[in-house]
């Protein structure tokens, strides 16, 4: 437990940390707000409509590949750590398991789901 | 023998109980110290490291770099400060107020969090967590949360188009990196970073040089560097989710990815140029706190180098490069290298009996000349794969543009 | 009951979990009601790391924090209306009344099993180790083989699943 009461306290200084030059930007810079200033910044051109327009699904898919991944490697980790240990059967067993997130990857390439438009 | 920070600690705890303090009080008052230094060394090295790096890209591009403020110039990144500071913070009409000011802070403290697990020599860490590795993945996860909540809060088309765009290419290149990250500890055995340096008698570096290059390429797009630079692809997103934000809130956004890049630099040198090790850093644990700056500093250098030289990369590209090429190359990567490492422990277990100890480098030896082996077989083939398939895209680009250069059976294809 | 700064943290942590969670389900704003997920989740991590299980932790950042809560700032922008969605709806007195189920059951559960054996047992050393080796292999005590398997053609399912569903 008192490795992560170093990490806690590292947490609280570390927002603590940029959040102090921020405040005092507030209170030291100048402060002059006016309704042109703060409107939005869209290269001079009057802002059109919502901001929050809907996106493409592309940026769905790739998040949800990027999730698969990552709890896949998540279930490598504690085999990589027993790694040194494992009889080949166990090595084989996680290649198994490597080989058929690989196959989820081939579909998701052959589907044309990595394809970025 | 006791390393300087060694020194320290004892210095300042004999002192605290000189002054009254029970154990316990005095360990806690240090272990504060000793995060809030580390906080604000992170920060404070930013100073020297801009300027450095606006030193060297000068030199790269054939001019000078900062040399007005103080000698050489290195006082330029102080006095960008200062000015920052007396700069409005505009707050945006519309802008969500709590996200907007959580995301500069979230974004530097996912960095300054990631020294937590730093080994700086041989007996000094931070904390030495057993899940190091993985500590470090799902800190650097709270930095992708501010790019979103950055891009959210702005109220601004550009801010938002380009969070997500930053945001699907740094999950992308997480993959992997948290693959590669899989081979220190495959190795090693353990996820700590106190034993992963240590265990690197032969830097891994050395055993597994393709490992070390997609995660130094993943790493160069995660710290968001050319040729990898799309975050701020100003002729397409002006400033990314950045747009909005000015003075000393934007600072933060540029310490952090400062700091961001620093981070990483100091992660390659430790998972795979062997941290503090070097020689004589046994024996005077101090000098490995030196062999980490040279290490942290070679690696910093090849990322400015690579940021001045190289030219940025169309989105498409980055994404395809991400998932079609490093991703299934570093699968490949893991299961022949695991394969192969684990038949050779069974087959040469009675000739070398130390195939697995990590203590020397005559121990280490074996494992690493077949693990290079591996290394260089699969690199040889992707680079080769790599170059036919590149190769034939361009003759169809060619057959598509001028039918009448290329020979009669690739024009009608 | 002892305050240590243990219990102190662990009030801290649930502060946040419940915190966030009732956050969730009231704002109307689905962007917040996401971040306020996030700030649940995060408190679920920190009461993992006080029951000595940082690994579960980390995970808990590392898929939830990092991944999920991506995924659900997508949906949220690939969906269209945002702003204003009605947060209840005409059945929120029955789901009321199955969440205070669920979660009576659940407290009866830990109650019934755990309640006077505690402190625990210390974590070993090696679990993480253990974990890995318990991962594949198929016989004795610790033998998760199967489910090892089973979850990544799990995953390889739910990948084709969604793609069949998205590209719709």
């Amino acid at each position: 437990m008192g490795e992560w009461t170093f990490i806690a306290l590292l947490f609280v200084i570390s927002l603590i940390l940029p959040a102090v030059p921020i405040l005092a930007g507030r209170i030291l810079g100048p402060r002059k707000p006016n309704p042109l200033k703060n409107s939005t910044y869209e290269c001079g051109v009057e802002t059109v409509g919502d901001t929050w327009v809907q996106f493409d699904v592309q940026y769905y898919i790739f998040a949800l590949v990027f999730l698969v991944f990552d709890i896949e490697v998540v279930f490598l980790y504690p085999w990589a750590v027993a790694y040194g240990q494992l009889s080949l059967f166990g090595v084989v067993a996680g290649i198994v398991f490597i080989v058929t997130l690989a196959e989820a990857l081939l579909y998701a390439w052959r589907k044309g789901a990595l394809e970025w438009v | 023998m006791g390393d300087i920070f060694t020194t320290i600690y004892n210095f300042l705890l004999s002192l605290l109980i000189g002054l009254g303090a029970d154990q316990v009080v005095a360990d806690a008052i240090i272990t504060f110290l000793a995060a809030a230094v580390l906080a604000t060394c992170v920060l404070l090295i930013l100073i020297f490291n801009i300027w450095l790096e606006r030193k060297v890209l000068g030199r790269i591009q054939d001019r000078i770099g900062p040399n007005r403020v103080g000698p050489y110039g290195i006082f330029q990144t102080v006095a960008d400060l200062t000015k920052l500071l007396t700069k409005e913070i505009i707050i945006p009409s519309g802008a969500d107020l709590v996200p907007f000011f959580l995301a500069p802070i979230l974004m530097v403290a996912s960095v300054i969090l990631v020294w937590a697990v730093i080994p700086f020599t041989g007996k000094t860490i931070g904390t030495d967590v057993n899940i190091g590795v993985l500590y470090f993945v799902a800190v650097s996860s709270l930095g992708i949360m501010a790019v979103l909540l950055a891009g959210w809060s702005s109220n601004n088309k550009y801010a938002l188009l380009g969070a997500f765009r930053a945001v699907a290419m740094l999950v992308s290149y997480e993959v992997p990196m948290i693959l590669m990250l899989l081979v220190p500890v495959l190795l090693s055995g353990s996820m700590r970073m106190g034993e992963i340096a240590a265990a690197q008698s032969i830097w891994y570096v050395f055993s597994m040089p393709l490992a070390a290059f997609i995660f130094l390429i993943a790493m160069t797009a995660e710290i968001g560097r050319s040729p990898f630079d799309l975050l701020e692809a100003e002729s397409e997103i002006v400033a990314g989710y950045q747009t909005e934000y000015s003075g000393f809130a934007f600072a933060m956004f540029y310490a952090a990815e400062w700091a961001h890049a620093f981070t990483m630099c100091a992660l390659v040198a430790t998972l795979f140029l062997g941290g503090w090790r070097g020689p004589g850093a046994e024996q005077y644990p101090t000098l490995g706190f030196i062999y980490l700056a040279i290490k942290i500093y070679v690696v910093y250098f090849f990322s400015i180098w690579s940021r001045g030289t190289l030219p940025r990369i169309r989105i498409d590209h980055v994404m395809s490069f991400c998932w079609k090429f490093l991703i299934p190359l570093a699968l490949i990567l893991i299961v022949l290298t695991t394969l192969v490492d684990k038949i050779a422990q069974i087959l040469l277990i009675n000739r070398f009996p130390n195939y697995l100890s990590m203590a020397t480098p005559a121990d280490m030896l074996p494992r690493a000349g077949i693990l290079l082996a591996v290394n260089l077989v699969v690199g040889l083939v992707a680079i080769g794969w790599i170059a036919l398939v590149g190769r034939r895209e361009r003759r169809h680009q060619t057959a598509a543009e001028h039918p009448a250069s290329v020979e009669a059976g690739m024009a009608t294809r | 009951m002892v305050i240590t700064p243990v219990t102190i943290a662990f009030f801290i942590m649930a502060a946040f979990t419940l915190g966030g969670s009732l956050g969730v389900v009231t704002n109307r704003n689905l962007f917040h009601a996401a971040l306020y997920l996030i700030l649940a989740l995060f408190g679920a991590a920190g009461l993992f790391v006080l029951l000595e299980a940082p690994f579960l932790a980390a995970v808990q950042v590392l898929i939830y924090v990092g991944a999920i809560s991506v995924l659900i700032a997508i949906t949220i922008m690939v969906t269209r209306r945002i702003m204003g969605v009605e947060s209840a709806n005409r059945q929120w007195p029955l789901s009321a009344l199955v969440g205070l189920l669920l979660a009576a059951t659940l407290g009866f559960v830990i109650m019934d099993r755990f309640a006077g054996k505690f402190p625990v047992a210390g974590v070993p050393d090696d679990s993480l180790t253990r974990l890995g080796m318990a991962l594949v292999s198929y016989e004795g005590m610790e033998a998760y083989l199967v489910p090892f398997e089973v979850a990544s053609v799990l995953l390889l399912a739910a990948m084709i699943g969604a793609i069949v569903v998205a590209r719709k």
